[in-house]
């Protein structure tokens, strides 16, 4: 049985087309994704992120504790703010990526992926032993994202007030990139962060799930008059692709890196002992075997997709992990690893689309950035 | 409401053909273009190439997937439709007209009696 978001009735009577993705039933177009995706690059785009985790770690030791699961260093983060941030094994693989917010002193929020839920608390779990306090609230929390160059003229507007707790912020479009503050929305208090995935300014609100539809409904009739379009997983994948951002289970496992997947920058050597660190300290003084590269085709192809192969120099070297066709660049975009000697920017490839090789190069990340 | 013309016949996995004497021209539907949205690219079979009535000959990739086209009928491939090969949008806007994929020879006329009538397909789709 296919688990639903509080957001369900919401995109049935929008038209959504629902599919199934990590366990959830969600919408992966209104439209069309590409009308979708140009929505949020020109205008503004919202999103149910509701099958999202949400994590609340707490106590004396939850700065310690976190500082040992995760690569990132929880102790840079002032009040309010998050950071990008990864979950790894004793080997260094990923079992997830998420952000952690400090809400204060010893009060963390952790925004974990939908299909790693499970494996995620099981694993915290395992790690804490009791030594702080964890909480699972993914079950009780909606949430939605909103993202465009045209959603700061309309989010104060939509959702008013100042910050009820953190920070100094009068208005939501105060806050400054990964920063987060509590506000007051229909007598309950709700999240909301300058946040996103998908390469354009934007904010995340996190709200009871019994709320979360009137927050959807209150941002569509303010966004809308200003080209908001209720947008699905289908121009999310392309939106992060181009911003070329991981996505779990595809650049991201628990047999890849952070360094190997190109997120190395958010693993903080210098904060002592953490899960993974021999391995990453190691990749990173040495190098690592394969690399995550992002590409384009040179050659008119059928869009890449994940498991093609890549081809140099005429033999197998690698596969592709994400691919799409560009609805911005109107060309073909991917992701994938090969060995570390064939990733530089530059480095002439071929991804093998049904049997027949065509021609792509490596190219400098992200793909899309925001002018 | 996606359109069914009447003067097509249908095959259960949303192709069309149009006969006129021995040669049937072959496209998707308006049905399946819908539901596909955003045709970004048209893989075409080879001009001379024989095929089989249920195999696989085509392809058509929406931003989100690639999605084989299986020949309604068998025969052999006498022309291909460059245009949406160049301009694949053209599935979208003109599925049963200028969208069409490629025009067969038809090798077993009575296949054609077999396909779907637009009533048919009209109630296959939920119309």
């Amino acid at each position: 049985m296919l688990k639903r978001t509080p957001l369900y009735a919401a995109h049935q009577k929008l038209g959504g087309k629902l599919i199934e993705f990590g366990g959830w039933e969600m919408p992966v177009q209104y439209t069309s994704i590409t009308d979708e995706h140009l929505a949020v690059r020109n205008a503004a785009g919202i999103f149910d992120i509701s099958h999202m985790g949400e994590v609340f770690v707490g106590g004396a030791g939850a700065e310690a504790f976190l500082n040992t699961v995760l690569t990132n260093d929880v102790r840079k983060l002032a009040i309010g703010m998050g950071q990008y941030t990864l979950m790894c094994n004793e080997r260094g693989g990923v079992i997830d990526d998420l952000y952690a917010y400090r809400m204060n002193a010893t009060d963390f929020l952790l925004i974990i992926n939908a299909s790693r839920i499970d494996e995620d608390v099981a694993w915290l779990e395992k790690q804490n032993a009791g030594r702080c306090d964890l909480k699972n609230m993914s079950a009780q929390f909606g949430a939605v994202a909103v993202q465009g160059p045209r959603v700061k003229e309309f989010i104060d507007a939509a959702l008013p007030g100042s910050a009820a707790a953190g920070a100094e912020v009068k208005k939501i479009s105060e806050l400054t990139k990964n920063q987060i503050a509590i506000f007051i929305f229909d007598y309950v208090t709700i999240y909301v962060s300058r946040t996103g995935y998908t390469g354009e300014d934007g904010f995340e609100i996190v709200a009871p799930a019994e709320k979360i539809e009137a927050v959807w409904n209150r941002l569509l009739a303010a966004g809308q008059p200003l080209g908001m379009k209720p947008a699905g997983l289908g121009a999310r994948d392309t939106l992060r692709t181009e911003a070329c951002y991981p996505l779990y289970g595809h650049e991201l496992d628990e047999n890849t890196t952070p360094v190997e997947a190109g997120v190395g920058f958010f693993v903080s050597l210098d904060k002592g002992e953490f899960n993974g660190r021999v391995t990453l300290a190691e990749q990173k003084a040495t190098g690592v075997k394969k690399k995550l590269v992002t590409f384009k085709m040179t050659d008119k192809s059928a869009p890449p997709r994940p498991h093609y192969p890549i081809w140099v120099n005429g033999a197998p070297v690698g596969e592709v992990v994400s691919g799409t066709q560009s609805p911005t660049f109107n060309v073909g975009i991917g992701m994938g690893y090969v060995p570390s000697e064939l990733a530089a920017v530059d480095t002439k490839i071929e991804i093998e689309i049904r049997g027949k090789r065509f021609a792509a190069v490596v190219v400098k990340k992200p793909l899309y950035k925001k002018s | 409401m996606s359109k069914v013309p009447t003067d097509l016949k249908y095959a259960k996995s949303h192709e069309w053909v149009r006969v006129s004497g021995d040669t049937a021209t072959v496209g998707i539907t308006d049905h399946a273009q819908h539901e596909l949205t955003d045709i970004v690219f048209v893989e075409l079979p080879a001009v001379g190439r024989k095929v089989k009535a249920g195999e696989a000959c085509a392809v058509v990739e929406s931003v989100k997937t690639a999605s084989d086209i299986y020949s309604p009928v068998s025969g052999e491939i006498t022309e291909v439709n460059n245009a949406v090969a160049d301009n694949p949008a053209l599935v979208n806007t003109a599925p049963d007209t200028d969208g069409w994929f490629y025009k067969i020879k038809l090798s077993n006329a009575a296949e054609v009696a077999a396909l779907l009538s637009p009533g048919d397909y009209q109630k296959q789709i939920g119309g």
